[in-house]
């Protein structure tokens, strides 16, 4: 069960050794870096390379530690005790499970993806510590002891918006996606677009790459808005040309609405093509 | 195993435990990895390394410990464009030039001749058969011909040198970190004051019992989630002798956006006067008037101001001492309408705190805020969040 990359996913060498570790030891792998390098898609694909089904728990600033074992629905128990529901009975029938949970008791062995971890609250990590750990959880209300059949393959991502505190980080892998090299991202693009240009590829990834280079750009484009780009180009079937003749009166490139996210950064653009348009200056 | 390599990460500032070191063997036992040095290396970044800031460190660490241990030429180089050195010019030598480079002696000679030459050499260097740099004839540096060649950083045109881990790809991910902006999110947890508000989606079991009880039905009451109510308005000093501070006021910046939801920032020069803004780059064309902040912003919000207080003293006492504009009334004057507008303020000092006493206009800044002036660190800022959580009259 060797994660070697798939059909639609580019993986380098440090990400297949970093991924095999965390599958045959069966601790978590943090994945960090910059937006849209595929850092969620990553899981997705090691569950299909797997054959694992694959449970998303996306977080929010909102969710709380507890939502992903289980949840007791105390106010639905009580409407039904005043309607004279059988089921009131039962507390288990006002147990919710979360994903955690789901992942624990799955029939095949999962891939759960907990996204986003950073977006929590800062305590979130550290309340999953024991759970992630040892792989299993106490459930008060039933008094029971949910422990994972088999050890879940768990991908953690992160964005870097907070710290993820000593103790949570010793539990985990890490890898951090660095952004793409020319190699890679042409490998990336092949698989994306299997019938493309040669020359238009080469040119866009000549722009985008420039257009990374810009010094004090807000937010740089990212591999996901490079791929987004280009299809925007086949689609409008923007001749070779355009992009060739790189006049530097126009710094923007076309259809820059894909690359280019913030105002900030289209007015830089702006401002460099027109200190490009005065002569000897 | 690898203690010495574990050693030397601790040495080096990345504070690998037993549990990861345990980790690593696990997974070596494991099979995860063939045995290619590669490999091996990937396995325990991955595993010892949680922090990208620290994969440079560790690239340096592992070169260093591993050196001469893994000496076969760089088989399935991978290719990764140039880090730190670019191969502008590449030399393509004849045979009789190759035969010319003899073979300067052992790796380890190699090794130790590279290190003296790096320490001598300072600058880039290109071509030429001496210094490291790329496209000459040495044995040093990348995009060369030499057949036992170091590559230094660089491609491996020649597929001749091995060491991933000398690309340093990670090197300006590195950053030392005194104080993290997780540190001063916890310090700043302390200003936390927990009220209602918002839409009501919280079971209120004490409503519901004794709605119940008082209706003879069931009667379910819901009651909005407790959250922090504090309200933080931030002033900023900028420019001139806060350069040496604005990774740390950026931290504590960050930290504080993302702790509160009431927060409000101004940036100042040295002193606060009539103006304040919120744009730097626009800090002469966009200013908010201080009058209006005062009266915009209720009595309730905390103050915090962010400044080394150090300039002339007549930029406080005196009208017309600020060093950019002519000021009608005095930094003193305006300094006592925030404090007397907010009775919750504090400044906080990135310099340290021994030091407050040689700057005649610290004291004099010390003096308007009541001492209620803190040194930021994190035992500082701790003592300025407890000041600030005192009740203070409103």
């Amino acid at each position: 069960m060797r994660f070697q990359g798939t059909d639609n996913y580019v993986a380098t060498d440090d990400l297949k050794v970093a991924v095999n570790a965390a599958t045959t030891l069966r601790r978590p792998l943090l994945v960090k870096g910059e937006p849209g390098t595929g850092k969620t898609v990553l899981a997705q694909e090691i569950a299909t390379a797997l054959g694992a089904p694959l449970i998303e728990w996306n977080i929010k600033s909102t969710t709380k530690a507890h939502q992903g074992l289980y949840e007791y629905d105390a106010v639905a128990r009580l409407r039904d005790s005043q309607l004279g529901d059988e089921r009131v009975h039962d507390i288990k029938n006002y147990i919710k499970k979360g994903k955690l949970w789901e992942a624990f008791t799955a029939p095949q062995l999962p891939v759960l993806l907990i996204d986003e971890i950073d977006k929590a609250d800062i305590e979130f990590p550290n309340d999953l510590l024991q759970e992630l750990d040892r792989m299993e959880f106490f459930v008060y209300e039933t008094q029971e002891t949910i422990k994972a059949v088999e050890r879940p393959i768990v991908i953690i991502t992160s964005n870097n918006e907070k710290e993820l505190p000593d103790a949570f980080l010793r539990r985990c892998f890490f890898h951090y996606i660095k952004f793409p090299d020319r190699t890679t991202m042409q490998a990336i693009i092949d698989v994306h677009f299997p019938g493309i240009q040669k020359m238009l590829v080469s040119k866009a990834m000549d722009i985008f790459y420039e257009v990374r280079d810009v010094p004090g750009l807000k937010k740089k484009p990212s591999t996901s808005e490079l791929l987004d780009w280009l299809k925007l180009l086949l689609h409008e079937d923007m001749p070779l040309d355009v992009l060739q003749s790189r006049d530097p009166t126009k710094a923007i490139p076309p259809l820059h609405g894909a690359l280019l996210k913030n105002e900030q950064d289209i007015m830089l653009f702006e401002r460099l093509a027109f200190m490009a348009r005065r002569p000897n200056n | 195993m690898f203690f010495s390599f574990m050693e030397e990460l601790r040495t080096a500032g990345i504070s690998a435990s037993l549990k990861e070191h345990l980790a690593l063997l696990a997974a070596l036992d494991a099979d995860v990895i063939g045995q290619s040095p590669e490999e091996f290396y990937y396995l325990a970044r991955a595993t010892l390394v949680k922090d990208e800031a620290l994969l440079d460190r560790f690239d340096q660490v592992f070169g260093k410990v591993f050196k001469g241990i893994f000496t076969e030429y760089g088989q399935n180089p991978i290719d990764v464009p140039a880090d730190w050195l670019k191969a502008i010019a590449e030399k393509y030598l004849s045979p009789e030039e190759m035969a010319k480079i003899e073979k300067m002696g052992s790796w380890d000679e190699l090794m130790e001749t590279l290190k003296k030459r790096l320490e001598e050499q300072e600058k880039r260097h290109q071509g030429g058969n001496k210094w490291v740099g790329t496209g000459g004839t040495s044995p040093y540096g990348n995009s060369g011909y030499n057949p036992e060649g170091v590559r230094i950083g660089g491609e491996s045109k020649h597929k001749r040198a091995v060491k991933v881990w000398d690309k340093r790809e990670f090197q300006n991910l590195d950053n030392t970190k005194e104080l993290g902006t997780r540190n001063i999110k916890i310090a700043m947890r302390r200003l936390r004051r927990f009220a209602r508000d918002g839409a009501a989606e919280e079971l209120d079991i004490d409503g519901t019992i004794n709605g119940t009880a008082r209706q003879g039905w069931l009667d379910i009451k819901m009651r909005p989630e407790r959250r922090n109510a504090i309200k933080l308005l931030l002033m900023l000093d900028v420019g001139g002798s806060m350069d040496p501070f604005i990774k740390l006021c950026e931290e504590l910046f960050s930290a504080a956006t993302s702790e509160f939801k009431n927060l409000e920032f101004f940036y100042f020069h040295n002193c606060p006067y009539e103006g304040v803004w919120k744009d730097n780059k626009r800090r002469f064309s966009e200013r908010t008037q201080m009058w209006d902040l005062l009266h915009k912003f209720p009595h309730d919000y905390k103050v915090v101001m962010v400044g080394d207080a150090s300039m002339s003293p007549y930029e406080i006492t005196h009208p017309g001492g600020s060093v950019e504009h002519f000021n009608e009334e005095s930094g003193a004057v305006w300094m006592n309408r925030i404090t007397s507008t907010y009775p919750a303020t504090v400044w906080l000092n990135p310099v340290p705190e021994k030091q407050w006493g040689y700057s005649q206009s610290t004291k004099i800044i010390k003096e308007l805020m009541n001492d209620r002036m803190y040194p930021l660190t994190l035992e500082g800022l701790d003592d300025a969040m407890r000041e600030l959580s005192r009740k203070h009259g409103h």
